[in-house]
């Protein structure tokens, strides 16, 4: 076996290998099982932690060309080229800098907060495909996959609770409020988007929607597909959703009270929700590890795939720099009233065109339907539906300015 | 012999009867509310080893992601919450056990009917039971009335919570 080939397959090979090894040392098959998983499930772990490093420093550079400020440069400081050490030294100073407690918080609850939230974002890499099935590059591939990924949401949104509650401190409270309204309010039009693909692929497992995008969901169901990032924008906190840490007004919202590495603890979790999100988006929408030549060389997925995922986390991070923080009120009516509603449209319209795609398609001359025809006329239904809500838009708008007209200028008594 | 099973078996009950012991024993509310998530937890846990992942993850969603959080939300607008500690109800002991006992009996003898014993399915689960509930759901012979009774009220509940939120004119 020459290099390129083994490269092609590395993980499956890697695992071969150290199960021989371990096999050479005298351990019984089923422990040497045991190990290779485990081992498997700390690179897994340590995937978004090596990820976040590179990603913070991204980040940094975006926002700083948004705003028109260079930011650490490699003349005459230590950041390092393109100041790549930057995030680094961050780091290190994270995790040197001082605790400080605030008096009269809850001590358990203080601390059990920041532990869960790190553990949960990670917890979420276990399910994500990052190659083709028998590649060795996806932890395990559950069957309610994407299903798994929104439940463990609920528990992020239990630990900022929790640090919010334990931190005895108005802002914090106020922060958990806001993220918690927030959060609750934008799931129903992400679970409610997130149907859509799990109803066209026919599962809920991850690579069995994968398997379901020879033409990626996002041609298929562009609106939902727009929806699940409105909501997972939301979801993670980014601009223009930020009002759960607003710093101009609440501070920091719920981890406030935090500092050293606790806080780096949240800022951690919050870059790895980010990317976490990017993947689930690329899994659901973009067609997952799917681009040329997986099939010779299966470690192309992961490539693939994080092409993608840093593409959809691109635009996490233009948002981030070019956006203004919406009111509160305006963000949860914008889920109620717009999101919910066109999600629901959109739930049902998919059915029934994808439905009627099928049965006219099977009393054709072919029995099946080409992905391709049923991808285009599910388009086409997604225009009609968005020409009409821009229609309604604009109703509603000519009615409401109709109505500041007419209380501008009526008569005061 | 314990097998691994009865292992983690154990530490997901003791998880869910200890958070259960905690809901009642904890001297503040919030604490109260995190005991019970614990419990919740540890709920998944069992549907995990019945190989219900689905059910698993709908508890973790709908009992922690709703429930819970309805729950601490209303503790948290409650005054005082960060105060000082209330005691624990000591006076309704008796009461308590009455009603624990009476349970535990009820649950002894509902376990030792003979008529429903082995009437649990055994064996494999199958592959895909998901895709099994759902046709069931929407099958006139299986259970599409009491899921369609489900969605009504569920709707009635909506547009009820709809009318007593909706501003005053």
């Amino acid at each position: 076996m020459n290099v390129l080939q083994f490269v092609a397959n590395l993980f499956v090979n890697v695992g071969a290998w150290m199960g021989e090894v371990l096999h050479g040392w005298g351990l019984s098959p089923l422990w040497t099982a045991i190990v290779v998983k485990f081992l498997a499930g700390l690179v897994v772990a340590g995937g978004p932690l090596a990820a976040v490093l590179f990603l913070i420093w991204y980040a940094r550079k975006v926002i700083g060309r948004i705003q028109d400020r260079m930011g650490p440069t490699n003349d005459g400081t230590a950041a390092g080229p393109f100041a790549l050490l930057q995030a680094v030294a961050d780091a290190i100073k994270m995790l040197t800098k001082e605790f400080i407690f605030p008096h009269g918080r809850d001590k358990v609850v203080f601390l059990i907060a920041p532990v869960l939230v790190v553990a949960v974002a990670v917890a979420i890499w276990a399910v994500i495909p990052f190659g083709p099935p028998d590649a060795g590059m996806q932890f395990v591939d559950l069957n309610i996959g994407v299903f798994y990924v929104v439940a463990l949401a609920s528990l992020t949104f239990f630990s900022m609770l929790m640090a919010g509650w334990s931190s005895h401190n108005k802002y914090a409270n106020l922060g958990a409020f806001r993220a918690v309204s927030m959060i609750v309010s934008y799931e129903i039009p992400q679970m409610l988007a997130l149907l859509v693909p799990v109803m066209l692929a026919g599962t809920m497992g991850m690579q069995g929607l994968i398997n379901a995008q020879e033409v990626p969901f996002i041609v298929m169901a562009p609106i939902p597909a727009l929806i699940y990032f409105l909501a997972m924008t939301a979801e993670v906190g980014r601009l223009p959703f930020e009002q759960a840490e607003a710093d101009a007004e609440i501070v920091a919202g719920y981890f406030i009270e935090y500092s050293g590495m606790l806080f780096g603890a949240f800022y951690l979790a919050e870059f790895i929700n980010n990317l976490s999100a990017s993947f689930v988006f690329s899994v659901l929408f973009l067609g997952g590890w799917r681009g040329p030549w997986v099939e010779q060389a299966p470690i192309l997925g992961l490539v693939w795939l994080s092409l993608k995922a840093f593409l959809v986390f691109s635009v996490l991070t233009f948002f981030w720099g070019a956006m203004p923080r919406l009111r509160i009120d305006h963000i949860l009516g914008f889920s109620w009233k717009f999101l919910t509603p066109l999600a629901l449209v959109m739930l049902m319209v998919t059915a029934l065109v994808d439905k009627i795609v099928q049965i006219v398609g099977e009393r054709g001359p072919s029995p099946s339907v080409s992905p391709w025809t049923r991808a285009g006329w599910l388009f086409l239904a997604n225009a009609i539906v968005a020409l009409v809500t821009a229609w309604v838009l604009y109703q509603v708008e000519k009615r409401q300015r109709a109505q500041r007209e007419a209380r501008r200028f009526a008569v005061v008594r | 012999m314990v097998t691994v099973q009865q292992v983690v078996f154990a530490l997901f009950a003791l998880m869910t009867v200890g958070g259960a012991v905690g809901v009642v024993a904890a001297r503040k509310l919030f604490h109260a509310a995190l005991w019970m998530i614990l419990s919740f937890f540890g709920v998944a846990g069992l549907y995990i080893l019945l190989e219900a992942p689905f059910f698993a993850a709908l508890q973790l969603f709908i009992y922690i992601g709703g429930v819970a959080v309805l729950i601490v939300m209303a503790i948290m607008v409650t005054r005082g919450i960060m105060g000082p500690k209330e005691p624990v109800f000591t006076y309704a002991v008796g009461a308590a056990g009455t009603a624990f006992a009476f349970l535990v009996m009820l649950a002894l003898f509902i376990v030792n009917v003979p008529a429903w014993m082995g009437s649990a399915p055994t064996g494999e689960v199958a592959p895909d039971g998901m895709r099994q509930l759902g046709r069931a759901l929407v099958m006139p012979s299986a259970f599409l009335l009491p899921f369609e009774v489900a969605s009504v009220l569920l709707l009635a509940v909506l547009v009820g919570a709809l009318f007593i939120a909706r501003e005053k004119e």
